[in-house]
């Protein structure tokens, strides 16, 4: 059931992207972007994907590291969210010494997983 | 192509604090400071006891443990092992100097004729084979209970590993530096990461040891493994985690690795076999 749910809201995210520019109706934009940023917290807290809570605090995940700041005020850190989603893709072009692993740079996450990661981050 | 992609991490050497080839000496003055530093409050011989020297809600525990020491059996089997003939009538205890006992302290060496690091384990299985035994396998069972009881009866003695004047050992040493301080694995992670700069914090819910006295007790009995496993094991384990593919035991990146680390537990005492989480 849930899956099915969310295969619709999918082919929705799909379908935004292919009519991205077009007038689409708001009901599926925001579907869509529900759907990007649920993946996204999916993915970020996922073990063997972001496991982003190993470094980092974020809101609604358990027993998180403290090796990277708490990942609060997204917007206001990044007002460029191209600038966020460098950080994550190659942490080490800011940083030569960081820890964190160069999610998009080594292909920890795929494009997609990176975009959506992206998204979840921003609505911190 | 899985492969490929894990081993082609760019390899870069890191900053703080060993940059610069320093003699060995140097470099333990440097790497000694920056963990007195860190953590003020323990004093050098508590490096031994790895995270339990630096958080006191684990070290209750691990008291706990270390009452029914999860490493007792083993110590009994390698001891038996140690005792029992070779089919030629021979023992280990013709191997070693002082029959065996209490020389873990000797390893690892740069052994000039073999051109390579000698470790306690491969001394194991040099003298196995030199009285027409098989080799056993290196990273747990028979070879961890030899190597416990060993470890066990050089309790208390201070780490004094020397890197004499010969290029090769000077090389090795350096290799093994290297490594430690290289980013590896698709992770893209140092063991300076997680040991030097990040020890004392937390990743996820695992505290990190101190690189300082990381060698003091193996092999070591961990709870996650359910028995006793070699150095070795433990540092494959470690390149597991940033998906590096790890080197076979007693490779040369290994002995050379745990030539420089044990080499920077000088002046702590001994105190395998330890148990960890
Ligand atoms: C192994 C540790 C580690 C992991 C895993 C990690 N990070 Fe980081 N992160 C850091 C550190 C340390 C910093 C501090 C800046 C630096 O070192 O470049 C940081 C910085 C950041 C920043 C910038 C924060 C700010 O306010 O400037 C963002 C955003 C971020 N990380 C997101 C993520 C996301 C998303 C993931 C998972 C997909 C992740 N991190 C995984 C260690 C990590
Ligand atoms: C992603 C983080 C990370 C990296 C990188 C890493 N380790 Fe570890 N290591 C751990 C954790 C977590 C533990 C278990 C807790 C502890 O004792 O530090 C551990 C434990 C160890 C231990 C056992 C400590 C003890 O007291 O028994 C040794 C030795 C060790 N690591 C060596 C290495 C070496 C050598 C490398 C590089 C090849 C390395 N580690 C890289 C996270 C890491």
């Amino acid at each position: 059931m849930q899956k099915t749910a969310r295969s619709t809201l999918a082919a929705a995210g799909t379908l935004a992207i292919v009519l991205g520019g077009f007038v689409i109706t708001p009901n599926i934009v925001s579907a869509a972007e529900a759907s990007a940023v649920e993946e996204g917290k999916r993915i970020a807290f996922h073990r063997a994907k972001g496991n982003c809570l190993s470094c980092h605090k974020i809101a609604g995940g358990s027993q998180p590291g403290n090796i990277g700041p708490a990942l609060v005020n997204m917007k206001a850190r990044f007002a460029d969210k191209a600038k966020l989603r460098a950080q994550i893709y190659d942490a080490t072009a800011s940083n030569p010494n960081t820890i964190m692993p160069p999610f998009g740079k080594h292909k920890i996450l795929s494009k997609s997983e990176l975009d959506k990661v992206v998204e979840f981050i921003y609505t911190l | 192509m899985k492969k490929l992609l894990l081993i082609s991490a760019a390899i870069s050497v890191l900053g703080a604090p060993l940059a610069s080839q320093a003699s060995p000496e140097d470099d333990l003055k440097t790497f000694r400071g920056y963990f007195m530093e860190r953590f003020p409050n323990v004093p050098l011989e508590e490096f031994a006891n790895g995270v339990y020297a630096i958080d006191a809600d684990s070290r209750e525990q691990w008291e706990a443990i270390e009452e029914f020491p999860p490493y007792e059996l083993a110590i009994e089997e390698g001891e038996e092992l140690f005792n029992t003939p070779f089919k030629n009538g021979k023992t280990y205890a013709s191997c070693f100097r002082n029959d065996g006992i209490g020389v873990k302290g000797d390893y690892p060496y740069y052994d000039t004729e073999k051109g390579q690091v000698e470790t306690l384990e491969s001394a194991i299985n040099a003298c196995r084979t030199k009285n027409g035994e098989k080799p056993l396998k290196w990273k747990q069972g028979e070879i961890a209970s030899l190597s416990a009881y060993m470890a066990y009866t050089t309790r208390g003695q201070i780490i004094d590993i020397k890197i004499p004047h010969d290029q090769r050992a000077m090389d090795a040493y350096e290799n093994g530096k290297h490594f430690y301080y290289a980013r590896r694995g698709q992770l893209n992670m140092s063991c300076a990461h997680c040991h030097i700069d990040n020890s004392g914090n937390k990743i996820r819910a695992d505290l990190l040891s101190p690189a300082l006295g990381q060698l003091t007790h193996f092999p070591v009995y961990r709870s996650r493994w359910g028995n006793l496993g070699t150095v070795h094991r433990r540092f494959a384990g470690c390149n597991n985690q940033v998906r590096a593919l790890p080197f076979k035991a007693q490779s040369t990146q290994y002995r050379d690795l745990e030539y420089f680390l044990t080499y920077m537990s000088n002046g702590i005492p001994w105190n395998g076999p330890g148990a960890r989480k």
